[in-house]
C-alpha cells in the first residue's frame, strides 16, 4: 500500500478498503525501518499520528470525510506545527516546540490530512544539498552516497524512498525543484504569493514560497488544492479566488508552444542530463507540442543577484534569533551583546553564518547602493526576460539543475561550486514565477534527472496539465529506489 | 574587492555572530570567494531600471482597528529561556 499515490489512497481509504491507522501504521514501520539509513526524518511522533489517524477515521465514520482525510503526509521542519518541534533543521531551534500552526499546516488539517513526521532539511533552508542540517546529511534514496538536493532533501527523499505519498516543502531559489530532481519525484513550486508564508520560518521573504513534493503531477494539483489560498496573516498573500488545480490535467498538449532558453543548454550542462531533457522534450513534441528557440539572456546574473538579495533578507529575518524569548542561550556570557553574539555563534551552522555575513555586509552604510540596490535591478531584467520570453511560448522547458546528484562532501567544502548549481532555478524565484521538476530519466550512474517546467504567472495548471500528460506517456515517474 | 580581517571583524560585530580570531581567516576567505561570484554584476549597466523588491506589485492592505489575536503569553513563554513574572530574563542592560 505504501506505493500507492494520493489520489489511489483516498480512493482506498473511500471504499474502506483500508483504514486510517492501518495506513498510518504501515508508513510509520516503513519509516521506522528505512529512516536510519535515510535520515529523512527530524521528528516521528508514532502515539500522536495514529491517535489523528483514529481521529480520521471515525470523522469518516460518522460522515464527515473529505477527499483526502485520513491520509497521511509529512510536514518540511519548516512549517509551525502545535505541539510539534519545528526546528527548521537548526541547532537553535532545537528545542522549539512551536505553540501555534502555520496557514499550510491550517489547511492541511482542516483538509483531514494525518502527519506521520516532520522531515529533515537544510539549517533555515539555506543549501542545495541537505548537508546543512544540525540533525545531519540526509541521504538519496537512489544512492546512498548521493546528496538529496536541498534545502527539502528530506521531503523529497521521504517521498522517493516511499516513506510518505506526499510532503510539504519550500523552494527560495530552487528547493522544491533540486531534491525533486535529483530524488525521482515531482515538486511544485506555485507563483509568489500563492501560498501563505504565515508559520514557515522565514529564510529570504521575497523569494519564499511553499508548495508540495509528491509521485505525481496529479497528487502535487491535489495538494496544492489544499495549500493555495488567500491569507490575511500574510500581507503578501495575493487576493485571488480559489482555483482548481486538477482543472487542466487532460487538456491535450497539441498547440502547446514550449520555449527552450538557449541559455540553459550551454556550457555547464552535463551530457547525461541535457540527453534525458531532450528526450522529453522530444516525447512532448510527439504529443503535439511545439518548440520555440528563446532567450533569457541574464540567466547568468541570477547567481550573484540571488546571492545578496537572499543573504540580506534571510541576515534581517534571523536576527529575529537572539536567545532572549526562545530558542538556543548560550550557557554563559558577561552581557546582553556577548549574549547575543555567543548564542548566535553556537546556535547557527557554518552555511547560515556565511549567510547572515554577507547579508550583513552588503545592507551595511556605504554599500547598499552597490550590491543591494544593484541586485535588486537585475532582478528586473530577469523578471523582464520571462516576460519577453512568455510572448512567445506557453510554458518554458530546461534542466533543473547542471548535473544529476554529486556525492556527499563533494562541494561541501566550496560554498561558491555549491552555488553554482542553482543556475537553473534561481531566476525563477527572482521573478517569482511558478516552477516544477518533473521524472525524466536517469544519468550513467543511475541517478534521478528532473525535467524543470516553468509557467506564466499563475501558470500552475498549464504546468501540472503538460507534467499529467507527459507523465501519461512515461514511466519515469513510477520507478522506485532499491531500498 | 578583498575583505581584511578588520572588515570580517565588523561585519560579525554588526552580525552579532562571534567569530573567534582563529576562525577569522578562514571566514575572511570564504566570504571573499562568495564577493568574487557576487562582484560579477558591477560590470552591468542598470542605469534607469527600476529597482525590484517584490515579485508581486501589492500594497499592503489596511484592515479595522479592531483586536484579533488573543493572549497567548503562557504559550509564548512556556519556551522562552528564562523568564520571571511573566517577563522575558535578559542579562542587565543598563550598567
Amino acid at each position: 500500500m505504501t506505493n500507492a499515490t494520493l489520489k489511489q489512497l483516498s480512493q482506498q481509504l473511500a471504499a474502506g478498503a483500508v483504514s486510517s491507522v492501518e495506513l498510518a501504521t504501515q508508513y510509520l514501520d516503513r519509516i521506522e525501518a528505512l529512516n536510519p539509513q535515510l535520515n529523512a526524518f527530524i521528528t516521528v511522533d508514532r502515539a500522536r499520528t495514529l491517535a489523528d489517524a483514529a481521529a480520521a477515521d471515525a470523522a469518516r465514520a460518522a460522515g464527515n470525510a473529505g477527499l483526502l482525510t485520513g491520509v497521511p503526509m509529512v510536514h518540511k521542519d519548516i512549517f509551525c506545527q502545535q505541539g510539534w518541534k519545528t526546528s527548521c533543521g537548526s541547532k537553535m531551534l532545537d528545542n522549539f516546540i512551536s505553540p501555534y500552526n502555520a496557514h499550510v499546516v491550517e489547511q492541511c488539517n482542516a483538509a483531514g490530512l494525518i502527519t506521520l513526521g516532520r522531515a529533515n532539511m537544510d539549517e533555515f533552508a539555506m543549501g542545495s544539498s541537505n548537508e546543512n542540517s544540525y540533525y545531519g546529511a540526509v541521504k538519496n534514496p537512489w544512492d546512498l552516497n548521493a546528496i538529496p538536493g536541498g534545502s527539502s532533501g528530506g521531503s523529497a527523499a521521504a517521498v522517493a524512498a516511499r516513506l510518505t505519498p506526499v510532503a510539504t516543502a519550500t523552494d527560495t531559489g530552487g528547493s522544491i525543484r533540486q531534491p525533486a530532481s535529483h530524488c525521482g519525484v515531482t515538486g511544485i513550486k506555485p507563483t509568489y504569493g500563492v501560498v501563505s508564508r504565515y508559520g514557515m520560518v522565514a529564510y529570504a521573504s521575497s523569494l519564499d514560497q511553499g508548495g508540495p513534493i509528491a509521485q505525481t503531477a496529479e497528487d502535487c494539483a491535489l495538494m496544492l488544492n489544499v495549500m493555495a489560498g488567500f491569507d490575511e496573516r500574510d500581507s503578501t498573500s495575493l487576493e485571488r479566488a480559489r482555483e482548481d488545480y486538477t482543472r487542466e490535467l487532460n487538456q491535450p498538449l497539441a498547440g502547446l508552444r514550449v520555449g527552450l532558453p538557449r541559455e540553459y543548454f550551454a556550457d555547464g550542462l552535463d551530457g547525461d542530463v541535457a540527453k534525458v531533457i531532450e528526450d522529453a522534450v522530444a516525447e512532448l513534441k510527439k504529443q503535439g507540442a511545439q518548440v520555440v528557440d528563446i532567450s533569457l539572456p541574464n540567466t547568468e546574473l541570477s547567481i550573484p543577484a540571488y546571492y545578496v538579495i537572499a543573504p540580506a533578507e534571510a541576515s534581517t529575518n534571523l536576527s529575529r534569533y537572539d536567545g532572549v524569548r526562545y530558542g538556543h542561550r548560550a550557557a554563559e556570557y558577561k552581557d546582553l551583546v556577548d549574549m547575543y553574539e555567543k548564542t548566535r555563534a553556537e546556535g547557527f551552522g557554518a552555511e547560515v553564518k556565511r549567510r547572515i555575513l554577507v547579508g550583513s555586509y552588503v545592507l551595511s552604510h556605504g554599500y547598499y547602493d552597490a550590491y543591494y540596490l544593484k541586485a535588486q535591478k537585475i532582478r528586473r531584467l530577469i523578471a523582464n526576460d520571462f516576460t519577453a520570453a512568455f510572448a512567445q511560448c506557453d510554458v518554458i522547458l530546461g534542466p533543473v539543475a547542471p548535473t544529476a546528484a554529486f556525492n556527499i562532501g563533494e562541494k561541501s567544502g566550496d560554498p561558491v561550486q555549491m552555488y553554482l548549481s542553482d543556475i537553473y532555478t534561481l531566476s525563477v524565484n527572482l521573478a517569482g514565477l511558478p516552477g516544477m521538476s518533473v521524472p525524466a530519466g536517469f544519468d550513467r550512474q543511475g541517478r534521478p534527472v528532473g525535467l524543470q517546467i516553468i509557467g506564466n504567472y499563475f501558470g500552475e495548471a498549464k504546468m501540472l496539465n503538460v507534467a499529467h500528460q507527459f507523465q501519461l506517456a512515461t514511466d519515469w515517474h513510477c520507478r522506485m529506489p532499491n531500498l | 574587492m578583498s575583505l581584511t580581517h578588520q572588515d570580517v571583524a565588523r561585519i560579525a560585530k554588526l552580525a552579532r555572530i562571534n567569530v573567534s580570531d582563529e576562525e577569522i581567516a578562514a571566514v575572511g576567505n570564504q566570504l571573499n570567494n562568495i564577493f568574487g561570484l557576487i562582484e560579477k554584476m558591477q560590470a552591468v549597466n542598470t542605469d534607469g531600471i527600476e529597482p525590484m523588491a517584490h515579485p508581486q506589485d501589492v500594497s499592503l492592505r489596511l484592515r479595522e482597528d479592531i483586536v484579533t489575536q488573543t493572549n497567548q503569553r503562557e504559550a509564548f513563554q512556556a519556551i522562552a529561556p528564562q523568564v520571571e513574572k511573566g517577563l522575558f530574563l535578559v542579562p542587565k542592560v543598563i550598567e
